[in-house]
C-alpha cells in the first residue's frame, strides 16, 4: 500500500470489502488486548500526585539486576539514541565504551553531574531520569560473541506496509534516555553522546513526547490520533515480569529482555476524513473512555460475540482491539510508546506518528504472532505506515561498581 | 621533575572559555569546590591513603601531553603537600595556571600543591592539574591509568582514573616558567580510535 487510497468516510461494510486489509501491523497492540477483566478504572486508580516542585528531584534508581526504563512508569519525554559501531569496535573497547556510559548514566539518573561533566547544573535535576541500553545485532558481531546474540534479536520479516527508511532503522547499540524535563534529556545525550564518539557514530535519533509529568496521573497514554495508547500492557508485577524479562538461562540472558522500536508515521490528514464513529470501529473501542464498544469501562473485557442490530458483531473483526488481542500474560508485549510530531509541511500536512517501544522476553513469541496478525488485517493500517524499524537485546542491569553488558563482555 | 618532552608545534591559541574557567577558580587552593561537583566516585575510588582523590579522571590522547584531573580531599588536621606525580604512560609535572603576557598559560606550579587542612582542592580543566608530558602509549577513552602521589614528607599514595573523552583542556604551555624544556605545543590530540 504505498499510495493511501482516496481518503473517504468509511463504512462498516464498505471496511470489511474494501482496501483496509492492506497488510502491516503498524500499531501493534495499540489500544487492544485485555486479558483479564478489571474492574478499576484507571482514572480512579490511586496513582501517588508527585508535587510539581518534586518534579525535577524525582529519582529513579539505576543499579539492579533489571535494567530501569523498562517497567519504569514512563516519563514525559524521551531520546532514543542509535549508534553505529566504528571499525575496531571490538570486544574490549565496547567494554570500556560501557564502562563510560554505565557511570554516566549511574550519576546523571541520581542526580549527579557525569565525570568530567562540562555543564555540571544540567546534572542536578534528574526528573525520573532512566538510561537504558540495548544491543543491536551488530553488537554480538562486533564483540565476535554472534553465538551470544537471542535468535530473535534480529531485523524483523518484512511486512507489506512497511516503508522503513534507513535513517530511521537498524543500529548496533541503542540509548533510551528518558525523563519528566527535556533539559534533562538534552543534557543526558550530550553527556553520553559525547563519551560515545570515539567508539561509535550516531546512526539515529528519535525523540519523542506523552504528557507532562503529573498532568494526567495513571492514566493510559493518547497518541495523536487521539486514542488511548497501552490499555492491555500487562499489569505491573507478576503479569509484566512473566512478560518482559527473561527468567532463567546464562547471566548474559537472565533478566535481560528485547525491546522492537517501529517509527510509526500516522496520517493525520486520512484520519481527519473520518467521523467519530468510524474512528472508533476502526480501534473497536470508544475515543473518550477507551472503553470497549460493547463495554463501558477502559478495562472491561470486550464481548466479541456480542451483534449489533445489523447482524454483524459490534466490535468488528477486522478492529485493531480484535487483531491485537492476546490471553496469556507470556504472549503479551509492553507498549511503551512516545509521540513524535515533526514540522508540518507549508500546507500545513502534519509530520506527526508514534515512536512505538515494545519490550519483550522474546521477539518471536509474542512480538511477531501480534504483529503477523495486524499485518494481515487491522484497519489501523489505512491510516498508519512503519518507517522505521530496529530490534535490541536489553541486556541484565548491574550492580553498584558494575557495567552495563559485562555478563556479555566481561 | 626534568622531563624528556619532546618538542612540538606551539599552539597559541588558548581558548577565551578556557581562560574564563581558569580565572573563575583561580585561588582555589584551600577552597572547597563552590560548582557543584560530583560526589564520591563509585569506581575509580579514592585508595585509602594521604588525601581522598574523588573523581579522578584523564583526558583520552593519543600522543604527546594530555592531564589528570579530580579533588583532593583533606580531611587531616594539618596541610598536605604534593611534590610530584608519577604514571607508566609519561613523565609527569605538577601545573597551574597563570596569566602571562596578557592569556593563560600553564606552567610547572613552584612549591607543589597544597591541600590545606580540613579541604578539599579541585584539579580541573583551567586550574591545577597533574600533567602527562609526552605519552608512550596512546591513553584511550575508558582505560584506567593508575597514578602515585608523592608527599612532601616523602608518603605515597596510588590512585586510578579512568580516560574521557574531552576536547577541552587544551591549555597553552609555558615552559619558560619553572619548567626546564623549551616550547613544547600543549594540545593533547582527543583519542579517536577504539582500538589499541
Amino acid at each position: 500500500m504505498t499510495e493511501r487510497s482516496p481518503a473517504r468516510p468509511v463504512s462498516r461494510r464498505g471496511l470489511l470489502t474494501g482496501g483496509a486489509l492492506a497488510a502491516g501491523g503498524a500499531l501493534a497492540g495499540a489500544t487492544a488486548v485485555t486479558a483479564a477483566a478489571r474492574s478499576d478504572d484507571p482514572a480512579v486508580r490511586p496513582v501517588p500526585a508527585v508535587p510539581v516542585a518534586r518534579v525535577g528531584t524525582a529519582v529513579e534508581p539505576f543499579h539492579g539486576p533489571r535494567q530501569a526504563g523498562v517497567a519504569t512508569d514512563p516519563q514525559a519525554h524521551a531520546a532514543f539514541v542509535a549508534f553505529t559501531l566504528r571499525p575496531g569496535t571490538d570486544r574490549a573497547a565496547l567494554g570500556r565504551m560501557l564502562r563510560l556510559l554505565t557511570d554516566d548514566a549511574a550519576r546523571l539518573t541520581q542526580g549527579r553531574p557525569a565525570l568530567a561533566d562540562t555543564e555540571p547544573e544540567l546534572g542536578l535535576l534528574p526528573a525520573r531520569l532512566t538510561v537504558t541500553v540495548g544491543f543491536g545485532p551488530g553488537l554480538y558481531r562486533a564483540a565476535g560473541l554472534d553465538d551470544r546474540r537471542p535468535p530473535s534479536v534480529a531485523d524483523l520479516p518484512r511486512f507489506g506496509i512497511d516503508r522503513l527508511q534507513p535513517r530511521w532503522s537498524g543500529g548496533d547499540l541503542l540509548l533510551q534516555i528518558c525523563a519528566d524535563d527535556p533539559v534533562t534529556v538534552a543534557h543526558a545525550q550530550r553527556v553520553l553522546v559525547k563519551d560515545s564518539r570515539p567508539f561509535a557514530t550516531v546512526a539515529w535519533v528519535q525523540q519523542g513526547f506523552r504528557r507532562a509529568a503529573g498532568a494526567e496521573p495513571g492514566r493510559t497514554q493518547r497518541n495523536l490520533f487521539g486514542q488511548l495508547d497501552g490499555t492491555a500492557n500487562p499489569e505491573p508485577g507478576a503479569p509484566l515480569d512473566t512478560a518482559v524479562w527473561v527468567p532463567d538461562g546464562p547471566p548474559w540472558l537472565r533478566d535481560s529482555s528485547t525491546l522492537v522500536l517501529r517509527r510509526i508515521s500516522m496520517n493525520l490528514e486520512t484520519w481527519d476524513l473520518l467521523g467519530r464513529t468510524d474512528r472508533e470501529l476502526a480501534v473497536g473501542r470508544r475515543l473518550d473512555t477507551g472503553a470497549p464498544l460493547t463495554g463501558t469501562a477502559e478495562r472491561d473485557e470486550p464481548d466479541f460475540a456480542a451483534l449489533g442490530p445489523d447482524g454483524l458483531t459490534v466490535i468488528p473483526d477486522f478492529s485493531h482491539l480484535t487483531r491485537a488481542r492476546v490471553g496469556e500474560d507470556r504472549l503479551k508485549i509492553l507498549r511503551r510508546p512516545y509521540n513524535y510530531d515533526g514540522v508540518p509541511t507549508a500546507d500545513g500536512t502534519a509530520d506527526s506518528g508514534l515512536i512505538f517501544a515494545s519490550y519483550q522476553a522474546d521477539v518471536a513469541r509474542q512480538f511477531l504472532p501480534i504483529q503477523r496478525r495486524l499485518a494481515e488485517r487491522d484497519l489501523l493500517n489505512e491510516w498508519t505506515t512503519p518507517i522505521g524499524s530496529a530490534v535490541f537485546a536489553i541486556p541484565p542491569g548491574c550492580p553498584e561498581g558494575g557495567w552495563i553488558g559485562q555478563q556479555l563482555l566481561g | 621533575m626534568p622531563s624528556t618532552v619532546s618538542v612540538r608545534r606551539p599552539r597559541p591559541a588558548v581558548l577565551l572559555a578556557t581562560a574564563l574557567l581558569a580565572a573563575a577558580t583561580a585561588g582555589c587552593a584551600g577552597d572547597a569546590p563552590a560548582a557543584p561537583s560530583p560526589s564520591v566516585s563509585a569506581s575509580p575510588s579514592p585508595a585509602a591513603g594521604v588525601l581522598g582523590v574523588r573523581d579522578p579522571w584523564v583526558k583520552a590522547a593519543d600522543t604527546g601531553m594530555t592531564a589528570a584531573f579530580g579533588t583532593l580531599v583533606n580531611d587531616g588536621v594539618t596541610d598536605v603537600t604534593i611534590t610530584a606525580a608519577a604514571t607508566d604512560v609519561s613523565p609527569m609535572e605538577l601545573h597551574e595556571m597563570t596569566m602571562k603576557d596578557g592569556r593563560m598559560v600553564m606552567r610547572a606550579k613552584p612549591g607543589g600543591i597544597v591541600v590545606r587542612a580540613k579541604s578539599s582542592h579541585v584539579l580541573e580543566p583551567g586550574g591545577d592539574h597533574l600533567m602527562l608530558m609526552d605519552l608512550t602509549r596512546p591513553v584511550r577513552a575508558g582505560d584506567e591509568l593508575t597514578f602515585t602521589l608523592t608527599f612532601a614528607d616523602g608518603r605515597t599514595q596510588t590512585f586510578t582514573a579512568v580516560a574521557k573523552p574531552f576536547t577541552g583542556a587544551q591549555e597553552s604551555y609555558d615552559p619558560g616558567h619553572g619548567a626546564p624544556m623549551s616550547a613544547p605545543g600543549a594540545t593533547p590530540g582527543t583519542s579517536t580510535s577504539p582500538a589499541s
